[in-house]
């Protein structure tokens, strides 16, 4: 998994590209023969569809099978303009780039709305569909015209090692591309949405303008692949370029060398290019096929090995200092002591809530809900299992569409805003099941709720900073998400969803699962970041710490709002009491 | 509907006809293309209903079914023993069986690996690798055949797949249908083996066993059932199912190694259109598919049959993800 990489090892990375890309072209200027010098123009121009298949599928983890739509417009964008318009490939070339990522923009506009497998195999249907469409209008064989006069003008250069060299040019400069993606808030936010969507959206990410961006980019630099292609091969027919062979090509290079890094598709392409190209001219006269076979060999043998790629696998082998097992979490296990005092003068209402009604075919989640949320309170949403209390919250937040209601906040109304809006509007979220993105880091984590806040990086990384330390998680800044306890999976989740500074929290059983030390020290987190002024909404079963905590209570039974008022006065509500233990206690608790 | 019959009230009498004619025989073809195609999606549908892997392989296991098929007829003495009539279609029903042990064998040595509970924590549930490793089978089949079989197109033609039984002239209008013989009774054995694999499926031991693993592997797990076994199971009988489709396809039709190309798609758009997962949708599916490849013959050029396959996919892809018979949307 290619996290963003630190400074330090960028300019490392920039010596390992130019480096060998010198190397490369060095080795190559050396062959004579005709054919191994095609097949070494070959190798990059494949790496350079591997890497840019990459920048889409790798990052935002929607498998595409259709990329050679993008080729194959790509090249016979090049083929079509010199053959009717006598312009010059060097033109052509750019122009694939734009075909491309106008392409990509076209694809993706009806796509995006399919997941998983379904959008994988949409994919598949451009390519093969331009195929036939390319073969009606009569495409079947485009032959680029010959320049004689002028080759240069015309990239029709007689040393075929000149190929070479524009191959590598545009290889690196994707690479270049890449990298820095990968360092920016691009590639982080397209592993948040690719890792859990829910979550991103929820951290104010809106994940359709990111996915645009990388099917564009990558639609581009396949484009020019293929562009490269055709001024390569001089000749251009629709099997060739728009074939499931082109597709599953990018596919192959990326999955052998290691999905999501950045040498992974170049490793793959300059190891199985060569390799089956080569069998094919050696001993495909005698066994006809034999490249296929021992290309799918390796790829089997590969995939048994190192699942992962071989980047990864070889990665692995690097001496890794053994960790130290973490030191436990310092917690303060105090027992929480409410030291707030409820100010006499009239608060002032900052969200309101008016008729909520969801019903789930045909039983009412929520019905009616009505309620307002004061400036700097703590409001406890209790009520038994199946009450509508995380349905509230979903429905506040925009993952539910309610069948009426009305909610704002501050007078800005957010009832049928995209989760990610609801966010940027200043409503932080946590969620009853952690929602993470497992493979990064805890600062990764909160660092992605800050984009919508600020756009300065530097600064984005300090306020995340600062929220990681407000929750008590400083020691496990950099640990991987996935490594940590409840407690600090909770603690995370609330530093996430403090950390863009919202006016408001939602907080869903944040407790639950939790000890009775560390419930102390989330209890205290939570009344600090009152103390800092943000209100917050929080849900919880364990009425103990919620009368303890909250300055009112509102109880939901049956989706119904059943009891407001302040925690006293709602415990001893004989319609709560009933909701919670029953009739029979409700009666013995009046007597 | 009206205006159609308005429309043909609108031609001359005899060019009403013909169209009619065009029409019902195109419809006729298609159905009968797309029963077996329906059989060949049924075999993806089980593979990938139990197992949720995208197999790039499948294509080649239809393209072994031809050969097997093939071989059994001609080689075996199938042909000798039973037949140039009965002959192609059992030698087809054989080349399941000769499929459904390969696929046992790449089950076991292969999928058994990367497929199952072991992957579904690892990123991607495991995605990657499924679909890097039925890549390289797929490659590895249809250029192993091309090794072993060479690159020459085979044909299993009968006396069959060049009669037709001849209905009509209807009366004045002089309408006539051929309905090809070879194909026909190909599409009634498709049908007959899809209801079977229906049947296996919803009502036996075992295949309430597959339908169960495929739905919650970990709760099928902790209610005894062997999750492997039955992935075992459901990849090798849904390969046996393309390879009798494919050895039906071979009566009449030409085939070569990578013929699985050509039909893979063509699979995969049944598969989706049906809903992926539901089996009964996937035959609906590929009789769809067999339906608009034939009936667009009447309005668009000969080589825009395979697009409008496609741009019919993804329009009913975007308006119904869940597919045309399939029930819910995947689980988010």
């Amino acid at each position: 998994m290619s996290l963003p990489v630190k400074t330090s090892s960028l300019s490392n990375a920039l010596v390992w590209i130019l480096g060998s890309s010198v190397l490369y072209a060095g080795a190559v200027w050396m062959v004579q023969d005709r054919y191994y010098q095609l097949l070494f123009t070959l190798a990059p121009i494949w790496a350079l569809v591997g890497v840019a298949w990459n920048i889409f599928s790798g990052y935002s983890g929607l498998m595409s099978f259709g990329h050679a739509a993008f080729f194959g417009v790509g090249a016979y964008s090049v083929a079509l303009l010199m053959t009717f318009f006598g312009i010059s490939p060097w033109f052509g070339l750019v122009f694939a780039g734009f075909a491309g990522a106008f392409s990509g923009v076209l694809i993706g506009w009806p796509t995006f709305r399919l997941r998983g497998h379904y959008f994988a195999l949409a994919m598949l249907a451009f390519p093969l569909a331009l195929l036939y469409v390319f073969e009606w209008l009569g495409f079947q064989e485009v032959t680029l015209p010959m320049m004689r006069e002028n080759p240069i003008a015309y990239m029709q250069f007689t040393d075929q090692r000149i190929y070479v060299l524009i191959a590598l040019a545009l290889l690196v400069a994707a690479l270049l591309v890449n990298l820095k993606l990968a360092r920016s808030r691009f590639g982080l936010s397209l592993l948040a949405i690719k890792q859990n969507e829910a979550a991103a959206m929820a951290c104010g990410i809106n994940p359709v303008p990111w996915k645009f961006a990388a099917i564009a980019i990558s639609g581009a630099f396949t484009a020019m692949a293929g562009g490269l292609y055709a001024v390569v091969l001089l000749i251009v027919t629709p099997p060739t370029v728009f074939g499931m062979l082109s597709s599953a090509q990018a596919l192959i290079v990326t999955l052998f060398g290691g999905i999501g890094t950045i040498a992974g598709p170049v490793l793959g392409a300059f190891v199985l290019i060569p390799l089956g190209e080569i069998l094919h001219a050696e001993l495909g006269h005698k066994f006809p096929g034999i490249q296929g076979v021992v290309f799918g060999a390796a790829i089997i043998l590969v995939v048994l090995r190192a699942p992962e790629g071989i980047w990864p696998w070889l990665q692995s082998f690097k001496q890794k200092p053994i960790s130290q097992e973490p030191a436990p979490l310092a917690l303060d296990v105090r027992s929480f002591v409410r030291t707030h005092v409820t100010t006499e003068q009239a608060p002032r209402q900052i969200m309101s809530v008016k008729d909520v009604t969801v019903r789930y075919g045909g039983l009412y989640a929520l019905r009616d809900v009505s309620f307002d949320v004061y400036q700097g309170e703590i409001l406890g949403i209790i009520g038994p299992n199946g009450a509508g209390k995380t349905t509230l919250f979903n429905t506040l937040n925009g993952f539910v569409t309610p069948l009426t209601g009305q909610w704002s906040m501050n007078d800005q109304t957010l009832s049928g805003c995209q989760p990610f809006e609801v966010c940027r509007a200043g409503v932080g979220r946590t969620f009853q099941v952690v929602r993470t993105f497992s493979r990064m880091t805890v600062l990764d984590n909160v660092i992605i709720a800050t984009f919508f806040a600020q756009a300065n990086d530097q600064l984005s990384r300090e306020m995340a900073t600062l929220a990681v330390e407000r929750v008590g998680l400083g020691p496990r800044l950099n640990s991987l998400a996935s490594s940590l306890t409840t407690v600090e999976l909770r603690l995370m989740e609330l530093a996430r969803a403090l950390a863009p500074q919202p006016e408001i929290l939602l907080l869903d059983e944040i407790l639950a699962g939790l000890g009775t030390n560390e419930t102390e020290h989330v209890l205290k987190v939570i009344e600090a970041i009152r103390q800092s002024g943000v209100t917050v909404v929080i849900i919880e079963h364990t009425m103990h710490a919620m009368v303890r905590l909250t300055d009112r209570m509102l109880v939901l039974n049956h989706g119904v709002v059943c009891a407001e008022g302040d925690p006293q006065m709602v415990t001893s509500n004989p319609l709560v009491i009933e909701a919670y233990l029953g009739k029979r206690w409700s009666a013995r608790a009046q007597t | 509907m009206n205006a159609f019959m308005n429309q043909l009230g609108a031609l001359q009498l005899p060019d009403a006809w013909v169209l009619l004619e065009n029409i019902l025989q195109s419809v006729y073809t298609g159905t009968i293309v797309g029963c077996i195609y329906g059989l060949m999606c049924v075999g993806l549908a089980l593979i990938f209903s139990v197992m949720r892997v995208i197999n790039f392989a499948q294509g080649e296991s239809l393209m072994l079914g031809m050969y097997a098929a093939f071989f059994c007829f001609t080689q075996l003495g199938l042909n000798a023993l039973f037949g140039v009539y009965i002959g192609p279609f059992i030698s087809a029903l054989l080349s399941g069986a000769f499929v459904f042990v390969l696929g046992i064998c790449i089950y076991e040595l292969l999928l058994r690996h990367i497929t199952g509970m072991r992957v579904a924590k690892s990123e991607g549930e495991g995605h990657y690798p499924q679909l890097t490793l039925t890549l390289g089978l797929s490659l590895m089949l249809s250029n192993g055949a091309l090794l072993l079989f060479g690159s020459t197109p085979q044909t299993m033609r009968t006396p069959l797949s060049s009669t037709a039984w001849e209905i009509g002239p209807l009366g004045e209008s002089g309408l006539m249908l051929f309905l090809n013989q070879g194909r026909t009774v190909a599409a009634l054995v498709a049908v007959a083996v899809a209801v079977g694999v229906s049947l296996f499926i919803s009502r036996s031991r075992v295949g309430t066993m597959m339908r169960a693993a495929a739905d919650n592997p970990l709760a099928a797990t902790f209610v005894g059932i062997h999750v492997g076994k039955s992935h075992r199971l459901a990849f090798a009988l849904g390969s046996a199912i393309t390879a009798i489709a494919g050895g039906l396809i071979a009566t009449y039709y030409p085939f070569q190694p990578y013929i699985g190309v050509e039909f893979i798609i063509i699979m995969y758009t049944g598969v989706m259109l049906g809903g992926m997962g539901s089996v009964s949708g996937a035959f609906l599916g590929g009789l769809t598919i067999g339906l608009v490849q034939q009936v667009s013959t009447l309005v668009l050029p000969n080589q825009l049959q395979n697009a409008a396959i496609f741009v019919v996919f993804l329009v009913i892809l975007l308006v119904r993800p869940q597919g045309l018979f399939g029930r819910s949307v995947e689980r988010v």
